[in-house]
């Protein structure tokens, strides 16, 4: 067995696949660098990024499924699940390896693999285009921290991008340490760089001015919030199917 | 300075409050298929699906401000809390705040946008123009294109219901009741003719519109997501069959987008209806849910599901099992070869998997073991089809016996939470 070890980016990824590829390595893995209790067993290739690598492999890929498909594996990458590498790598050569299209057959462990962690990371990115909470820290300017399981901020971008385009805004993972800005003027998403420490404990960013109202507009929020439950309906068991406790903390209404 | 804070704070959490409560019993949520896009650097998109900001504890999704602009109201339904006989505080706002909280609780990514409903004051045209006019404030005034879900006041004028189409997403009119007799009964100011009037009308302006925007681009959006209804169930004695068949009615002669059934909750001592303190039937409500997509995702008739020999649903095990166990002798169905139609069919299988399965088998026979790991629940499938797999899970058994079998597999998610039995330990 020998062990690919990449930088952990996508393009990183990419030429790993390319390696295993040039090099006819039949019995490969591909680690993140970071991972490095794993690294004892095998025998270690370092790969260094290289885009035009990278992007042979993609546009091959692209040639063999469809861009949804091509989309999913991208999902997977963000998932930052443990093993995933090893999934995409076998859909990737299950792809190379036959005549026709494989994405849809459910019936192969990699196939199936792929279609479902793709789920799970586009049901986080849903789950954080709905909980996610931007507080007012001044006129039209909004900040919101997450810290998703998966690394969904590139994915709900886009959405906030339509939905907000009056409004400056931050999006800023706090446990990736990175985030995005929203300028409306030049109606461009740079990434956020914020100089200020994060108490993590409560993600309430210290030394950055509240708008005054914001208070009001939380405690209305959380008013209405009370007044539309109906307590005979109580059903708590649903309540935290639909509301997972990790997500409380950003929502005003269940801190 | 804005409306909001000129209202003192203490106040206009009263009136939140009171109407936010006074609006609740409307379930309709609904914030998705409208194709009102931000193209204008406004706030807010309504293209896409639909999203739920938060649950409240009884599990219910939370989408967008519901609220009544006010709970007056000349009306005496028996079954609204709001009706002029109860003895509730009484509020109104003001279109200026109902435009500020809205606007505000959206920026904050509270909300998908505004279900606005409002008791009648005056009469129905006067309740109706305001409405339209915080409408048309938001979309005209604050470039809002958020989900507008407007409440369309049974009697207002074509004239305001055209307007009120040009501003709001959805509208809705309340058909309130099963039939129209117990509508008669708990409601004397109204009555179906008033109720399919304007659902009549609406439905011919949406097909209208969406036919001329089809030849002529410029055509405006005219309530892009559809209209809903909402019937109460449970406050009257109709059956299930009753309450489907009406459903099913409104799905065909008003192209519905939905029909929501709200399970009555005892709010008066007005002895034409259970009394306070009467649960409300939550289960039976789930059940009609699940006829209803039955009928609209799974290609069921509706008679097939509800008829005279089985007028209502069974309230142990869900109508689509129901229907399988009453049916034995469509199945087993060959999971390799059956149609979609047939596969959506078999109980234990959703349109997600079906549509796994339909594909994947293009590339070899599926077995057991494949059917569960696309997610199909074997506990159910396994009594109804076959597939490559030699054991043959599918026996010999009768309905009763299968069904005994799936309900002794574990308790109902229902039985803790809504058993009306005590616990004494």
């Amino acid at each position: 067995m020998v062990q690919f070890i990449y930088d952990g980016t996508y393009q990183g990824l990419f030429t790993a696949i390319f390696e295993i590829y040039e090099r006819k390595c039949k019995d490969a893995s591909i680690v993140k660098e970071n991972n490095l209790e794993a690294l004892v067993f095998f025998d270690n290739i370092r790969i260094y990024t290289d885009a035009e690598k990278a992007t042979r492999v993609m546009k091959g890929l692209r040639k063999k499924v469809s861009q949804e498909c091509f989309t999913n594996i991208y999902r997977c990458y963000l998932s930052e699940l443990k093993g995933i590498e090893n999934t995409i790598l076998q859909f990737v050569q299950y792809a190379f390896s036959s005549e026709q299209n494989i994405e849809d057959n459910f019936g192969n462990s990699a196939v199936l693999d792929v279609a479902q962690t793709a789920r799970k990371v586009g049901r986080e990115k849903h789950r954080f285009e709905a909980f996610v909470r931007f507080e007012s820290i001044g006129e039209t300017f909004f900040y919101a921290p997450i810290d998703p399981d998966y690394n969904v901020l590139p994915l709900i971008v886009p959405h906030f991008k339509r939905r907000y385009a009056d409004q400056d805004w931050i999006i800023y993972d706090t446990k990736r340490k990175y985030g995005v800005h929203y300028d409306r003027q030049t109606e461009q998403v740079n990434e956020a760089v914020i100089d200020f420490t994060i108490d993590t404990t409560d993600l309430t960013p210290t030394g950055i001015l509240f708008d005054p109202d914001e208070k009001l507009y939380q405690n209305l929020w959380k008013n209405y919030f009370k007044s539309v439950n109906i307590p005979i309906r109580k059903n708590m068991k649903l309540h935290l199917q639909h509301v997972p406790k990790r997500y409380w903390k950003y929502l005003v209404e269940k801190k | 300075m804005t409306t909001v804070k000129k209202t003192s704070d203490a106040r206009i959490h009263e009136k939140l409050s009171i109407l936010a409560d006074a609006a609740k019993y409307d379930v309709s949520c609904s914030s998705s298929g409208s194709k009102r896009k931000n193209d204008n650097k406004g706030l807010g998109d309504a293209t896409g699906m639909g999203i739920c900001h938060s649950y409240t504890e009884d599990g219910r999704c939370v989408s967008l401000l519901k609220i009544l602009l006010t709970n007056y109201c000349i009306f005496d339904c028996a079954y609204c809390v709001s009706r002029k006989s109860n003895d509730v505080k009484r509020a109104a706002f003001t279109i200026e705040e109902v435009v500020e909280l809205t606007i505000n609780f959206y920026r904050r990514n509270y909300i998908e946008g505004l279900f606005l409903s409002s008791g009648i004051f005056k009469n129905a045209d006067f309740t109706m123009e305001r409405l339209v006019t915080i409408a048309k404030k938001l979309r005209l005034e604050h470039k809002f294109n958020g989900y507008i879900h407007l409440k369309t006041i049974p009697g207002a004028s074509e004239e305001l219901m055209k307007e009120a189409g040009l501003y709001a997403d959805r509208l809705s009119v309340n058909i309130e009741m099963p039939t129209e007799t117990s509508l008669k009964l708990l409601a004397p100011d109204k009555n179906y003719a008033e109720i399919l009037t304007p659902m009549h009308y609406l439905s011919e302006s949406i097909v209208h519109y969406k036919a001329e925007k089809k030849l002529i681009k410029s055509t405006p959006l005219f309530a892009p997501a559809g209209q809903s209804t909402q019937m109460v169930i449970g406050a009257t004695p109709e059956t299930d069959k009753d309450i489907m068949f009406t459903a099913n009615s409104l799905y065909q002669k008003y192209g519905m987008r939905r029909v929501y059934y709200s399970g009555y909750i005892p709010i008066s001592g007005d002895e034409r209806l259970p009394g306070i303190g009467t649960p409300p039937p939550l289960i039976r409500e789930h059940r009609l849910y699940q006829t209803d997509w039955l009928m609209r995702f799974y290609g069921f008739n509706v008679n097939e599901i509800v008829n005279d020999a089985n007028p209502n649903l069974d309230v142990d095990v869900d109508p689509k099992l129901s229907w399988a166990l009453r049916n034995l002798h469509e199945f087993p169905i060959d999971i390799n070869t059956a149609d979609y139609a047939k596969i959506i069919r078999v109980p234990g299988i959703g349109v997600g998997s079906a549509l796994k399965i339909v594909a994947a088998r293009k590339f070899g026979k599926l077995d057991w073991w494949q059917l569960k790991k696309i997610g199909v629940a074997m506990n159910r499938v396994k009594h109804f089809v076959v597939c490559s797999s030699k054991d043959v899970l599918f026996g010999e058994a009768t309905a009763g016996a299968i069904r005994h079998h799936i309900l002794s597999l574990g308790k109902s998610k229902y039985t803790p939470t809504y058993s009306p039995q005590l616990t004494l330990f």
